[in-house]
């Protein structure tokens, strides 16, 4: 059916509930059709590695098929595998979570990100993040029927949200905050003291916290700080990882959340109603990963690292200037400069020299001035889409 | 520093200096000072690429041969297995453990060209006892390189 024939979608919009019509359509769906029937594009518009996932880590969820394993598993997830995790984050962070009561497998972040928005929101509450962030967090919010309150966030502050600001939004609907870093689409990091003095708010004002930290393992030359371990903090906290970024799992669907047993009960309720367990092959997989995949990552991190410095200088040499991405595999440039906004030079660009990058709006309105390229791919490509940026920069310069 | 250096040439051995400066945030004249020192050193032994020469139709037989030997006094295993890698046809010699000492692998334009490799140079050694010639029939990996069926890349071109 098509939707863009304007009489139709303005019926259809009678017709689909009011929270859908509430969350706005994605920013880049244009773009998106456009870049399908090119050729010859350099993405840097991808959200994932470009590793396949390591082979002893398929070769367990084959070997799983072969014997059987094709059938539901506890709504939590399979028993061994919560047992590795727990084992997991005692030894990360020294966290203890109950693997009976306290942690649930969930489709990706995205869907514990969804179940936990539904199990705390009432209509009207508000959640506190970050602009810009990730396009899932204020859509959650919105479907659950709670109310989003977006605190800007600027490259002059390394993109860190500051608790003196979240608390300037504090209102008595508010009962989340929601962070994730490292972040996407900007790469920054947050280091412990900035995070105390949102743990700070937070014990203030009596909210609940949302750390998503998929991205944890992917941190250059810093340190990952889990907001669960600040003091006082596990309590309040609902912490959401998952398997797609550190071990190259996107297209498994695999994740998790840990939190009290209360929280998690009322997440499982929903996940046993709507999904009831994440499939079987996906759950041996990240048992397999955690048990025996620290070396696979270390060694993807080790190569995203060396092109991130490639990355990120290429951006500054060629007159985009680039924050300095400590975490995930997002470089974050500046497009200031060359006088277009960032929807406007991303299809420029992937018109004129075939180079996708998403504008930063995407992610929020103070993503405008920015793209989001992601260095997650060969280095080759990366130097080849630095050069074509670098004519599109240049000859842009001398119109203007 | 030089570990990580070496590691991005082992991938790649056309990395450039810049390029390898780039990726590790080391100036230029320190990294290329770094690698003439590897290669002063022996650490870096040779630049080499991994090429599968069946795709332009090259014939080539490759044989592992075990070697079971008798070591010599003083020397050990060493002496003879010098004796045996120092032909050009022995691409590649270990000594193991297990039932037999060396392992030999021997490249050749045909079979009866490794056979007699195997017959006229390496047996008749007065320390060589006796040798088992397998016969490589198909080369699947090669120094980590898979040859034929690489993976490619399937992604969305934009995932948020």
């Amino acid at each position: 059916m098509s939707t863009n024939l304007p009489g139709q979608s303005r019926k259809y919009e009678s017709i689909t509930s009011q929270r859908v019509n509430q969350i706005p359509p994605s920013g880049i769906r244009r773009f998106f059709d456009l870049l399908a029937s090119m050729e010859g594009v350099i993405s840097l518009g991808i959200g994932e590695p470009d590793y396949p996932t390591p082979w002893h880590i398929r070769e367990a969820a084959i070997h799983a098929i072969e014997k059987g394993y094709t059938m539901y598993t506890s709504n939590l997830g399979i028993p061994e595998l919560r047992q590795e995790l727990s084992q997991h984050l005692k030894n990360s962070y020294n966290l203890d979570y109950d693997p009976n009561s306290q942690l649930l497998i969930t489709i990706g972040v995205s869907e514990a990100l969804d179940l936990v928005m539904r199990a705390l929101l009432n209509p009207g509450d508000e959640v506190i993040m970050p602009d810009p962030c990730y396009v899932s967090y204020p859509a959650c919010v919105v479907l659950a029927g709670g109310t989003p309150v977006m605190v800007p966030t600027y490259e002059k502050n390394n993109f860190e949200i500051s608790a003196s600001d979240i608390e300037a939004r504090v209102s008595d609907k508010t009962k989340i905050i929601l962070i994730g870093y490292p972040a996407n689409p900007t790469g920054a990091v947050m280091g412990k003291e900035k995070l105390l003095q949102i743990a700070e708010v937070a014990r203030r004002h009596q909210l609940l916290v949302i750390y998503d930290e998929i991205y944890a393992k992917l941190v250059y030359g810093v340190k990952h700080t889990c907001f669960t371990t600040l003091p006082g903090m596990k309590e309040r906290t609902i912490l959401l990882s998952g398997f797609s970024k550190a071990y190259a799992m996107t297209g498994w669907r695999i994740g998790y959340a840990a939190a009290n047993k209360e929280i998690i009960a009322a997440m499982t309720k929903i996940h046993q109603y709507t999904l009831l367990c994440v499939p079987i092959m996906a759950q041996v997989a990240a048992i397999e990963a955690l048990k025996s995949g620290e070396a696979s990552t270390t060694e993807m991190v080790n190569e995203y690292n060396r092109r991130r410095q490639v990355m990120v200088k290429g951006l500054n040499e060629i007159g985009l200037p680039c924050f300095e991405p400590r975490g995930a595999f997002y470089a974050f440039p500046s497009i200031k400069g060359t006088g277009m906004t960032s929807q406007e030079f991303s299809e420029r660009l992937l018109l004129e020299e075939k180079v996708a990058v998403v504008p930063g709006t995407a992610f929020g309105r103070c993503g405008e001035g920015y793209v989001r390229c992601c260095f997650a791919t060969s280095l080759a490509d990366i130097e080849e889409a630095l050069s074509r940026m670098k004519r599109f920069v240049d000859k842009h310069k001398k119109e203007g | 520093m030089i570990q990580e250096i070496l590691k991005i040439l082992e991938n790649d051995a056309r990395t450039t200096i810049k390029q390898i400066s780039a990726m590790t945030g080391t100036p230029s004249a320190e990294v290329a000072r770094l690698i003439k020192q590897a290669e002063k050193e022996g650490t870096i032994l040779k630049y080499k690429t991994v090429i599968n020469w069946e795709k332009v139709g090259k014939e080539q037989v490759w044989a592992l041969i075990e070697v079971k030997v008798t070591p010599q006094r003083d020397v050990g295993f060493d002496s003879i297995a010098e004796r045996i890698y120092r032909f050009p046809q022995v691409r590649t010699a270990y000594l193991v453990s297990g039932t037999y000492d060396l392992l030999v692998l021997v490249v050749g334009k045909n079979m009866n060209e490794v056979a007699d490799f195997v017959s006229q140079k390496l047996a008749p050694i007065e320390s060589v006892q006796g040798t088992v010639t397998h016969f490589v029939l198909k080369r699947y990996k090669e120094d980590g390189e898979i040859l034929q069926g690489k993976e490619e890349i399937r992604r969305q071109p934009v995932v948020l």
